[in-house]
């Protein structure tokens, strides 16, 4: 005699373990190969263009060497709690975004919405700078390299007067790549080559993400690894550069008065808090694809040590590149003026040289003063510290800056080719967590993934995204991907993080959750954690939102940087008042995200309970 | 070469060394010249002699070796070679490529997909009914997986009699 026994878990009435079971998908929750790919994964997001272009520029404002330390400090104090957080939600819960705080409390599921919405945003600007990054990456195959020379004017006579006035890497970006308008209001049409580099772009997104977990962790494999193999190859290159150690020496030189600077320990923090992308939903979407045994406490302190090393890493490169570019640029004016002196002197070819330049010129201006005078105006005063001085970040760093140095190096198609790879591996890496952020909560509710296959979702973000990042490839797309890198996920994402503290800690409470992950993971949470989650990071984030704040509105109006093309260089402008609505719109869609899916369901819970009519 | 360049021009195919007069020469070897007509009555317009200068402007520097750099005439700006323009734009061919391979890529991984799902929804019709679906779900309690507990049709438990043992004769 047969007796058969089936057992089932109790389907979700409380807040607990939940039945992986959607009439659609007949199997079991996706999981990483090996837990290996779920590292790589977390590595290729974080390490991401913020790495390269944010932390040097940091690192020069701050006080050089002696960022360091408030940036460390800030790495332990809540890089790593935080990260340790969404790891551990996103494994304990198994669901995206939205699911996962939908368990901690269904009235906090608007912490989950807020995450995509945000994720939405990033990714249709985000994958603009990849479109940049293929379009210059099919531009280095050329011999010599575009942005290199100035184009001819009308007749031939001379160079195109834009490039004259601005320099021809300047105008490589701003007029052939982006074709930029003079100010905002001006929107031109969209145009065929980014339109086409921004397709191309996508469609490599939706390769990657096709299949789920089963492609994602075979891509980051490569993602994560190869920006470090081009690091390292460029670091070599870099340091073996002439003028190389003019830049690492003013990089590092610390200034210690920058660490009683408030500012410096607030874009430290601001640094961490953006560069391990946390709050958008990523994160959560990768550890649900966990087993959940893993141990993902010492996965989040190795994730933020290797990011916040890349940073530094990298950060070493760009300078050595910095000192590089600056030393030439130096030597190029010092051969000017010895020239332009040379020639109205008639003196002896050879006679000047950057040793003997200052005696000579006080020998000139004393035997010839009236010629002297008359030469003087054109006689710039070269100085290595102001050509050093110039920090950039941003878009201005990666493709102006860096193709102006990579110019003047030997076989510069091959460095050229290299590094923009390199950005590519970066951008696609940061991409593919976005979209995770965005297709993982898509594909765990029931209602959707039961009317389309996994691909159809994916192809059709991936659509919507390419179709709305259009608006990025018009003439004046510039100034608006300026104001969604700028507005669009700093405030919201402050907010966000706060709230999923909050939740996990007080909410759901912090003791229930730490009994969780010991069985799950069968180690006991330090007091460590427990400390940070329940007070210090909630009130660093408040701290930086108080700041962010009051920035805001002590600086009044908000302005932007437009490119005058008749004096080849950026002035300053006001947005005009649509601009300021998008702005306030950007963040209000994401940020009311949370208390009105709050209000929501208290209303439905309330007519729920009022319809159905308590039974004696 | 000032006389040969001017002798290019028409009407001026007369011209002679002896017509082109320099000033004002220096030990760096630079100096003024003016050239005058073939009656010695006066000098040629400026304007004349810089477009004879130009157009000839190519074989004067290979005389001396030198390029437009090096050997400067005051005055005459010295047209610069356009870069060389290829039919099709080099960054056009290379995303072809590219954007070949990622669609052929993206083609193979969907059909795949859309075969895979076929191929498992023919072996398994029946399986429409949820309930029956235990045996590919894994649930978990407390963070164990119940699969053990959840097989179809159940767990033969041993502590009954087993099936083929002849019933108690009577």
């Amino acid at each position: 005699m047969r007796l058969a026994i089936k057992r089932r878990a109790s389907s979700g009435q409380r807040p607990g373990p939940t039945r992986e079971r959607t009439p659609a998908m007949e199997k079991a929750r996706p999981q990483w190969g090996n837990p290996l790919q779920f590292v790589f994964a977390c590595i290729s997001y974080a390490v991401g263009l913020g790495n390269v272009w944010r932390f040097p520029y940091l690192c020069q404002m701050y006080g050089g060497g002696s960022f360091l330390v408030p940036y460390i400090i800030m790495l332990i104090v809540e890089g790593m709690p935080l990260l340790y957080l969404e790891l551990a939600v996103g494994q304990r819960m198994r669901q995206g975004s939205i699911g996962a705080w939908r368990t901690i409390s269904p009235y906090l599921s608007g912490v989950g919405v807020a995450s995509v919405v945000v994720s939405f945003f990033l990714s249709m600007y985000y994958n603009v700078i990849n479109a940049w990054g293929f379009w210059y990456l099919f531009h280095s195959f050329q011999d010599p390299l575009p942005w290199s020379v100035c184009p001819l004017n009308g007749n031939r006579t001379g160079y195109d007067e834009e490039c004259e006035k601005a320099t021809s890497t300047q105008y490589f970006w701003y007029r052939k790549t982006l074709n930029i308008s003079p100010s905002i209001q001006e929107n031109g049409g969209v145009q065929w080559e980014p339109a086409l580099c921004l397709t191309l772009a996508w469609l490599m997104v939706y390769l990657c993400i096709l299949r789920g977990t089963e492609t994602t962790g075979k891509v980051v494999y490569f993602t994560a690894s190869m920006p470090y193999c081009v690091l390292i190859i460029y670091l070599i290159r870099g340091l073996t550069l002439h003028g190389a150690t003019n830049g690492l020496k003013y990089m590092f030189t610390p200034k210690m008065e920058q660490l009683a600077n408030p500012k410096a320990w607030i874009n430290a923090a601001t640094q961490i808090f953006f560069s391990l992308g946390l709050g958008f939903g990523s994160l959560i979407a990768f550890a649900s694809y966990n087993e959940p045994s893993t141990n993902c406490q010492k996965h989040a302190i190795t994730v933020s040590i290797i990011n916040s090393s890349t940073s530094i890493f990298a950060s070493i490169v760009t300078f050595s590149i910095y000192g590089f570019k600056a030393t030439f640029n130096y030597e190029n004016c010092l051969n000017r003026v010895i020239l332009l002196l040379t020639n109205s002197f008639d003196l002896e070819d050879g006679f000047l040289t950057a040793n003997n330049l200052e005696e000579v010129k006080d020998y000139l201006a004393s035997t010839y003063p009236s010629k002297y005078n008359d030469v003087f105006p054109h006689i710039r005063n070269c100085s290595l510290e102001s050509e050093l001085n110039t920090a950039v970040q941003g878009t201005g760093l990666a493709f102006i800056v860096y193709t102006e140095a990579i110019k003047n190096m030997e076989v510069s198609q091959l460095w050229s080719v290299l590094y923009f790879f390199m950005l590519l591996m970066l951008g696609m890496g940061s991409m593919l967590g976005n979209t995770a952020a965005i297709l993982t909560p898509l594909t765990d509710s029931k209602v959707i993934s039961s009317y389309l296959p996994r691909e159809a979702i994916s192809g059709l973000v991936c659509l919507i995204n390419c179709a709305i990042g259009m608006v990025f490839t018009m003439e004046s797309g510039n100034y608006w991907f300026d104001i969604f890198n700028d507005y669009a996920a700093t405030l919201s994402l402050l907010l966000i993080v706060l709230v999923e503290t909050i939740a996990v800690c007080y909410v759901y409470g912090l003791k229930r959750f730490g009994s969780d992950l010991e069985a799950m993971t069968g180690r006991t949470l330090n007091w460590y954690w427990k400390s940070m989650w329940a007070f210090v990071s909630p009130l660093l984030i408040i701290g930086l939102f108080i700041f962010y704040l009051s920035d805001y509105i002590i600086t009044g109006t908000l302005q932007y940087q437009a490119w005058d093309a008749t004096q080849g260089q950026l002035v300053t402008k006001d947005y005009p008042p649509y601009a300021l609505a998008v702005i306030g719109l950007l963040v209000a869609s994401s940020t009311m995200c949370i208390p009105l899916v709050a209000l929501g369901t208290f209303v439905r819970n309330h007519l729920k309970m009022g319809g159905s009519a308590p039974v004696a | 070469m000032v006389a040969f360049a001017m002798r290019k021009v028409p009407n001026r195919e007369t011209t002679e060394i002896s017509h082109v007069l320099l000033c004002n020469v220096t030990q760096r070897v630079s100096f003024w010249f003016v050239v005058t007509d073939p009656s010695k009555n006066h000098t040629l317009p400026a304007a004349e002699v810089q477009s004879a200068i130009r157009m000839n402007r190519n074989r004067i520097n290979n005389a001396f070796f030198l390029d437009d750099h090096t050997l400067e005439f005051l005055k005459i700006p010295s047209t610069l070679a356009p870069p060389t323009d290829p039919s099709v734009p080099v960054w056009i061919i290379v995303f072809g490529v590219i954007f070949c391979i990622v669609i052929v890529a993206i083609a193979l991984l969907v059909l795949s997909g859309i075969r895979q799902r076929r191929r498992n929804n023919k072996r398994s019709p029946g399986l429409e009914d949820a309930e029956d679906k235990c045996e590919n779900i894994i649930t978990i309690e407390n963070g164990v997986p119940c699969d053990p507990l959840d097989t179809k049709g159940g767990h033969v438990n041993d502590g009954f009699l087993a099936e083929d043992e002849r019933l108690t004769p009577l």
